[in-house]
């Protein structure tokens, strides 16, 4: 079972490396980890996503409360929350192939960021099922490199975390 | 917020002045070249330092220290080599949740990253085994990162803090003044426990026919001694206790079942297992404790009192979480509760302490370690006994017999041979009113013995009793069960002669090596009031007993003295 924290930090130099530490010290896993500063310059915002069952995430939750530079940390439940996610895609294209792929980035939503004699990077902004779906249809093309940002969240409407 | 005037030191003044507002009268450590300024102002200082030998030994020390008196112990060493050394300690302080801050110097801040001399990243490397650490980058954070680091080590789940001190630091002039309160928006610690928890631990007592209390170090940390036995006359359940547990109750006291776990009493264990309701205090459900975890306390429902909500159903599943401070929730507790009817109940505990009491065969040629641990107890009585790791941790858990808490300071979580003799310096160091006897093995004494230097220069009259088997004992056992009689690499016999060895650094050397002549022995280590070594050389392949094979029930439980 996935979960989505949304975790308040210190903005300091080596919370990273604790909240890293933790997770590899419990061996706890995570599938990404996307981190940045908020609308208070001293406050950094971690979205991580872990799996396991419900007393896993019950310990992660408790162990990251027990670093004193973690802030706040909540569960962003799916139905409440928005999503999202960057990817970048090198694709193998030449004439031939070009068109059939601004089509399917087209369709979408997804926008050529660099066009190469041998290949175009597309840019892809969407939830996990978004980005895995135009992965599979780039394939054929032969995909030379992929970079994914981790997923971000927030919560609808104006509750903050 | 801060007290009093601003005034222009260096940094390792302003270290000096941050100890003295925090009420330290005393450091453990080791110098080098980059705590050198700190040294520099420590020595116009009223702040006694203890010189120890190695600096695992500081940490050691100021653990000892912490855990006798209640307040927090503080070590220094130098960077690399100074800071590495500290880690055992450290990490040893961390698994017993004891208040512990450590000072290392550290490279000028220039050079950190640089693989300058003698640098390590020990904040990186203890960022695993303390609660919180430091690495200073401008002089004038350091009021406020020492402010919070004792308040971090003390507090809530108290643990180590380190904090790392690059030498420019040291000597960089600051506008010195103390906080007088700390900002921390991410640790906020519970101490009063809900209310509602409370009344409902209380119903859950009240319907409850087969109560049984395990309290742990915790309740030692939170000075809750007296509160626990109060609770427990109050609801009339009898009470076991971890290792680290041992004094929150008299081992004399009617209700007290002592130990349990691997190496606990038969009937504590059976209580347990047949128990249907479960209390625990402080305590955390080690491995040591519970045996085959989906066996422990089988027909218990769970109330659980911790003050570290992530202990909470961390092993087992706890009906009623109770989270804060155990003297306050104890007591409120007690208020709440009435006696439950466990009259049937401390009839069949009764039973099972005569049927099965914790027992050894008395022999009258060699000396029995469990003999010794007596004799210890009845000539010291009311001392302060810190122990090393193996079998001597365990006979002397389950033989002497204690009266009140933090008289018995041992390495429960991590299990550090080694750390006995310094902690026991510490502890003396702490409590100069009490007689402080190390209870060692003649395997972990020589992991620092070197502290008889310390003992002897500083003139603190610890006395170790080495129960000398000539093995590693503990490891021994274990070859003797489960390995077949294979001992490998556990002879250590002849490896010194203790009797000379306390003699060459200047302490008092003795020697039993019949019964008769155990207790005089002590008797004159105690009378001499020096530091001293009593070398008992004991049976070499006596076993602790009784025992829980690892991975069984804690039922299952076996008296190897059959
Ligand atoms: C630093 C460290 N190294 C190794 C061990 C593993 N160990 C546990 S008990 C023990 C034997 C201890 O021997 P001794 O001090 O003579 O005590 P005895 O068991 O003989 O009473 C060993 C090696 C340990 N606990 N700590
Ligand atoms: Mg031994």
């Amino acid at each position: 079972m996935k979960h989505t924290l949304a975790v308040l930090v210190e903005n300091r130099s080596g919370v990273l490396s604790r909240v890293a530490g933790l997770f590899s010290r419990r061996g706890y896993n995570i599938d990404s980890l996307a981190v940045g500063v908020t609308e208070d310059p001293d406050v950094s915002r971690m979205t991580i996503v872990v799996h396991g069952d419900d007393s896993v995430l019950e310990q992660v939750k408790k162990q990251l409360n027990k670093l004193v530079e973690v802030i706040k940390v909540s569960d962003l439940a799916s139905e409440d929350t928005v999503g999202r996610e960057l990817a970048l895609f090198k694709v193998a294209a030449d004439e031939n192939s070009r068109a059939e792929i601004m089509q399917i980035t087209d369709i979408f939503r997804a926008r050529i960021v660099d066009v190469g004699p041998k290949s175009v990077v597309v840019e892809v902004t969407g939830d996990e099922d978004k980005i895995l779906a135009i992965e599979t249809l780039l394939q054929k093309f032969g995909i030379k490199e992929m970079v994914r940002t981790g997923k971000i969240a927030i919560s609808r409407g104006s509750k903050k975390v | 917020m801060t007290t009093g005037s601003t005034e222009k030191v260096n940094g390792a003044r302003a270290l000096i002045k941050c100890l003295e507002m925090e009420g330290v009268d005393t450091l453990f450590g080791y110098p080098g070249g980059q705590i050198i300024p700190f040294y520099d102002e420590l020595y116009d200082s009223d702040l006694r330092h203890i010189l120890v030998r190695h600096e695992q030994a500081a940490a050691h020390a100021a653990d000892g220290y912490a855990r006798a008196t209640g307040k927090t112990g503080v070590c220094v060493s130098t960077s690399g080599p100074g800071a590495t050394n500290l880690v055992t300690g450290i990490a040893t302080a961390y698994m017993d949740s004891v208040p512990m801050v450590a000072l290392t110097g550290q490279v000028p801040s220039s050079m950190i990253g640089n693989d300058a001399f003698q640098e390590a990243d020990i904040k990186g490397i203890t960022q695993p085994i303390t609660k919180h650490n430091y690495l200073v980058q401008d002089a004038n954070e350091l009021p406020r990162v020492m402010k919070e680091a004792f308040h971090i080590a003390s507090t809530g789940r108290p643990g180590p803090v380190l904090v790392d001190l690059p030498k420019d630091i040291q000597i960089s002039e600051i506008d010195f003044s103390y906080p007088d309160k700390v900002e921390l928006r991410g640790y906020k610690p519970t101490y009063k426990g809900n209310l509602q928890q409370v009344k409902r631990a209380a119903e859950e007592i009240a319907k409850a026919s087969r109560p049984i209390i395990y309290a742990g170090g915790g309740v030692i940390t939170s000075n809750a001694a007296a509160e626990l036995v109060r609770f427990a006359e109050t609801i009339m359940a009898p009470v076991t206790t971890t290792l680290t547990g041992i004094g929150a109750i008299p081992t004399e006291h009617p209700l007290n079942l002592g130990m349990l776990g691997m190496h606990g009493t038969k009937y504590a264990n059976y209580a347990i297992q047949e128990s249907d309701l479960l209390i625990a205090v402080g305590a955390r459900f080690d491995d040591r404790v519970t045996g085959k975890l989906e066996s422990f306390a089988p027909n218990a429902r769970v109330i659980h009192i911790d003050i570290d909500p992530a202990e909470i159903s961390k092993n087992v599943p706890v009906n009623i979480p109770i989270v804060g401070d155990a003297k306050h929730i104890l007591k409120a507790l007690t208020k709440y509760v009435k006696c439950c009817n466990s009259e049937l109940w401390l009839a069949k505990i009764i039973e099972w302490k005569t049927e099965y009491p914790l027992r050894y065969r008395k022999e009258s040629d060699v000396i029995k370690p469990q003999f010794v641990v007596e004799q210890i107890s009845e000539v010291c009585k009311d001392a302060i006994v810190v122990t090393e790791v193996g079998q001597h941790q365990m006979w002397a858990a389950q033989y002497f017999k204690f009266s009140e808490p933090r008289t018995f300071l041992t390495s429960g979580g991590l299990g550090t041979m080694g750390y006995g003799y310094p902690a026991a310096i510490g502890a003396k160091v702490g409590r100069p009113d009490k007689l402080v006897v190390d209870i060692s093995g003649d395997g972990s004494f020589q992991m620092n013995s070197q502290e008889l230097a310390t003992a002897v220069q500083n003139d603190i009259p610890v006395i170790a009793v080495i129960l000398n088997n000539g093995y590693l004992g503990m490891v021994r056992q274990w070859q003797e069960l489960f390995f077949d009689r294979r001992y490998s690499c556990t002879d250590i016999s002849g490896s010194v002669d203790f009797v000379k060895l306390a003699e060459a650094y200047g302490a008092l050397g003795l020697r039993a090596e019949k019964p008769s002549e155990v207790r005089p022995a002590i008797e004159e280590a105690v009378k001499s009031g020096r530091p001293a070594v009593v070398d008992v050389i004991i049976e070499c392949e006596a076993n602790v007993s009784p025992m829980v094979p690892a991975g069984a029930a804690i039922n299952e439980i076996l008296d190897l003295e059959d």
